[in-house]
């Protein structure tokens, strides 16, 4: 048993600060409504530090308080992640370190699917959410090719271009057309022997690790992916690929 | 004001070369047209409204002439020729339409003079509520002492409705200027979505509908605050010069439209976007609407201090491509960010010196200064220090639209106490350093001095190299943010086609009249 509290400036003293807005006046009853807001949070002596009017009928205020119980950090257990987190800056030393030239990223939104969200957020150089996007990544030749690509032209490209890994993207589905459709890029790959030469990975708002897994795909990236996740997924398998006799 | 005393030969040669830049592109640029150019066309005619599908009535209209019939003869004749066979007013046309009761090919296109009377009262109305709007704002404006420097924030929760309330409390914390995000993808539209939206991802859809609610909230901000609220939108994407119709329409006030932004970060063909931008300007010279340029995104990507001479070369083909629209500088904010990494040594001075060459070298542009954004992590409180020192360097060297940082940059959008103690921040730096700039002096042929030389005869040389292989080129290779785009590819291309000799544009042919 290993117990812990929040740390101010004295051991289990369980300090924490807070801020917040409430729909309030930074009045007396404003503040007492923020002191109450602690208090049913379960901390103990909160203190209104700072209460002011932002806007009309809106009040921010600080709040210190202790928190009353203890953590036991031994009942404490994460699951790992299925890779862990790095940032591109990382994955751009790692590409440098192992490879000595460039890996080639070929994505798309196959079949009817004419979202282009997905694959964007992963592939554009804006990327999302603050995660740049795979164009951006030194060491990686990205090719987006956009929505609506037939399996057929998504297969004819990665030839042509040599792709070491490919990103199929699916963000709307009707009726399991995404899995259908996805299911015959595998079999397409099968027949032209490329299967095995590439990293396939789908992604989507719909797709999990396993539901990829059993449609014949390396990984599955669903929501909260960004571009960091896919290509160093990607990578680590291209490395422990190469060492394979 | 000029403290760096850059040498104004090189300036000029800069300017020179970037004219010349622009100059090739802009004779690609008279050749062609594109349908979204075709459709804001349209839209000033005043063609507006969807069918069931919520496809808008300009998308269908052009879409019947690229597949049926000769869009390279421009929609212009298209429309004139069906109103005046049909006998229909506009109003009339467009429910027939509609209804699949009229179409726009017709046995044969009148005669120009005639489709010229056709369209002229229509086009007419929509000019003078653009000029009425211009009188407007300029009103607001004349009643207030002018500010050196605008405070820029933004909304974008996807609700018009919620991001009205957002922009008013903004305004009342001091904003002066709001912008009211899109919908994440929208650029990559080939439409513009239409009517009041209440639902969109990390952002709000850019429609008319929504442009017009949150003006009547702006101004009836700007009222109780006797202070003008200008209002921003995006003029960027497939759909640049339509939303610049709107815009004008519905009195905007700054439009983020930049002329390579689309090429570089939405992977939109260079063509495309060359063509949609130049008309695009055209309607913001037309409505008084100051552009926003996106050279600020290169430091996204490239190093900022490796790269500053990118950002000044752009700054630099983006003036020649406003003038040649006919933007005045007045209209110009040109864009640069604070993305050094503040862990480098001396960053903060790097940051000052290159704003203050900005400002020297575009001295009546109203400059855009967009705030750390790379740098910045999950620390709020890091955030806030980092937010500081950019506002420090807009009140010393009079930065003109500056957006303000936020503490949970990349975490979430605005929360209203977020935006509040971002705008208390600028305006404390803004009160207590009120006459920093005339106090002190930046050292001459110190390490900031140096800095902006080496900048601006960086630039210069990129400038030169660049008119020699042409800007198609220079984006093929990488040169600005690193990002390679070929010619031909991108989203888009199949949406520019070649003017016939005999193509017409409504909308142009007027605004040539009365020049």
């Amino acid at each position: 048993m290993k117990l812990i509290r929040p740390y101010g400036d004295t051991s289990h003293d369980g300090k924490i600060q807070l801020s917040f807005t409430l729909p309030v006046h930074a009045d007396g009853q404003g503040i007492e409504a923020a002191k109450r807001l602690a208090t049913q949070l379960g901390l103990l002596n909160p203190q209104v530090v700072h209460a002011e009017d932002i806007h009309e009928g809106y009040a921010f205020f600080v709040v210190y308080a202790s928190v009353k119980f203890d953590l036991d950090l031994d009942q404490i257990h994460v699951e790992e992640a299925l890779t862990e987190r790095k940032s591109r800056e990382e994955i751009e030393v790692i590409l440098q370190e192992n490879f000595d030239r460039e890996l080639v990223f070929v994505g798309a939104s196959t079949g009817s699917d004419a979202h282009t969200v997905g694959i964007d957020a992963i592939m554009n150089m804006k990327g999302f959410a603050g995660h740049y996007g795979l164009e951006r990544y030194r060491g990686i030749r990205a090719y987006n090719l956009g929505s609506q690509v037939k399996n057929e032209d998504f297969i004819r490209f990665a030839k042509k271009v040599n792709a070491d890994v490919l990103l199929v993207s699916q963000t709307v589905t009707q009726k399991d057309v995404h899995i259908r459709n996805m299911v015959e890029l595998v079999e397409l790959l099968e027949a032209e022997k490329m299967r095995e030469r590439v990293i396939l990975i789908a992604g989507g708002a719909r797709i999990t690790h396993e539901l990829a897994k059993e449609l014949g795909y390396d990984a599955g990236f669903g929501p909260k992916s960004y571009a960091e996740d896919v290509a160093l997924y990607a990578i680590n398998r291209m490395i422990a690929n190469k060492s394979k006799p | 004001m000029n403290q760096f005393h850059l040498d104004p030969s090189i300036i000029e040669t800069c300017r020179q070369d970037a004219f010349l830049i622009a100059d090739e592109v802009l004779s690609m640029v008279e050749q062609h047209s594109t349908v979204s150019v075709e459709r804001s066309v349209l839209r000033l005619i005043g063609v507006d409204g969807v069918n069931d599908l919520l496809e808008p009535l300009p998308n269908m209209m052009v879409d019947e002439v690229y597949h049926h019939g000769d869009l390279s003869k421009g929609i212009s004749r298209y429309l004139a020729s069906a109103l005046f066979q049909s006998g229909l007013n506009l109003t009339e046309f467009q429910q027939a339409y509609l209804k699949g009761q009229v179409q726009l090919i017709t046995p044969h296109l009148e005669d120009l003079d005639t489709c010229r009377n056709v369209l002229k009262p229509y086009l007419q109305k929509t000019f003078d509520r653009i000029a009425k709007n211009r009188d407007t704002r300029h009103r607001f404006l004349e009643k207030e002492t002018p500010r050196t420097t605008d405070l820029y924030v933004i909304v974008a929760t996807g609700n018009i409705h919620e991001d009205v309330i957002q922009a008013k409390a903004a305004a009342k914390a001091g904003a002066d200027i709001i912008a009211v995000i899109r919908s994440t993808g929208q650029s990559l539209l080939d439409y513009v979505p239409y009517g009041i939206t209440t639902e969109g991802f990390g952002g709000t859809y850019a429609t008319q509908a929504n442009f017009q609610i949150m003006r009547k909230a702006l101004d009836e901000v700007s009222k109780e605050e006797g202070r003008y609220i200008k209002l921003v939108n995006y003029a960027s994407g497939l759909c640049m010069p339509e939303i610049a119709a709107m815009a004008a329409i519905e009195r905007l006030d700054v439009l983020l439209n930049d002329s390579m932004y689309g090429i570089i970060f939405r992977d939109i063909n260079m063509k495309r976007t060359f063509i949609d931008q130049h008309f695009s300007r055209m309607i913001n010279a037309k409505a008084g609407i100051i552009i926003n340029t996106g050279e600020d995104n290169y430091l996204t990507t490239s190093d900022a201090i490796e790269e500053a001479h990118t950002v000044l070369a752009s700054q630099f083909i983006n003036e020649q491509f406003a003038f040649a629209a006919g933007l005045p500088e007045e209209l110009m904010g040109l864009g640069h960010a604070f993305e050094i990494d503040p862990s480098v040594e001396n960053s903060f001075l790097y940051e000052l010196a290159q704003a203050q060459m900005a400002r020297e070298i575009f001295p009546n542009a109203p400059l855009k200064y967009m705030p750390p954004t790379k740098h910045v992590t999950g620390n709020i409180f890091r955030a806030y220090q980092q937010n500081t020192l950019f506002n420090i360097v807009t009140q010393y060297t009079s930065q003109s639209i500056h957006l303000l940082g936020m503490m949970t940059e990349a975490i979430h959008t605005p929360f209203l106490q977020d935006r509040y103690l971002a705008i208390q921040n600028a305006k404390m730096i803004q009160t207590s350093m009120k006459s920093i700039s005339e106090e002190l002096v930046i050292k001459e042929d110190g390490l900031m001095a140096n800095r902006a030389k080496k900048v601006l005869e960086d630039a210069s040389l990129l400038l030169k190299q660049v008119k020699e292989s042409t800007l198609f080129q220079a984006l093929e290779q990488g040169v600005f943010a690193g990002v390679k785009r070929p010619q031909d590819g991108g989203k888009g291309l199949d949406g520019v086609f070649q003017k016939s000799p005999d193509y017409w544009n409504a909308a142009l042919d007027l605004w040539e009249v009365s020049r």
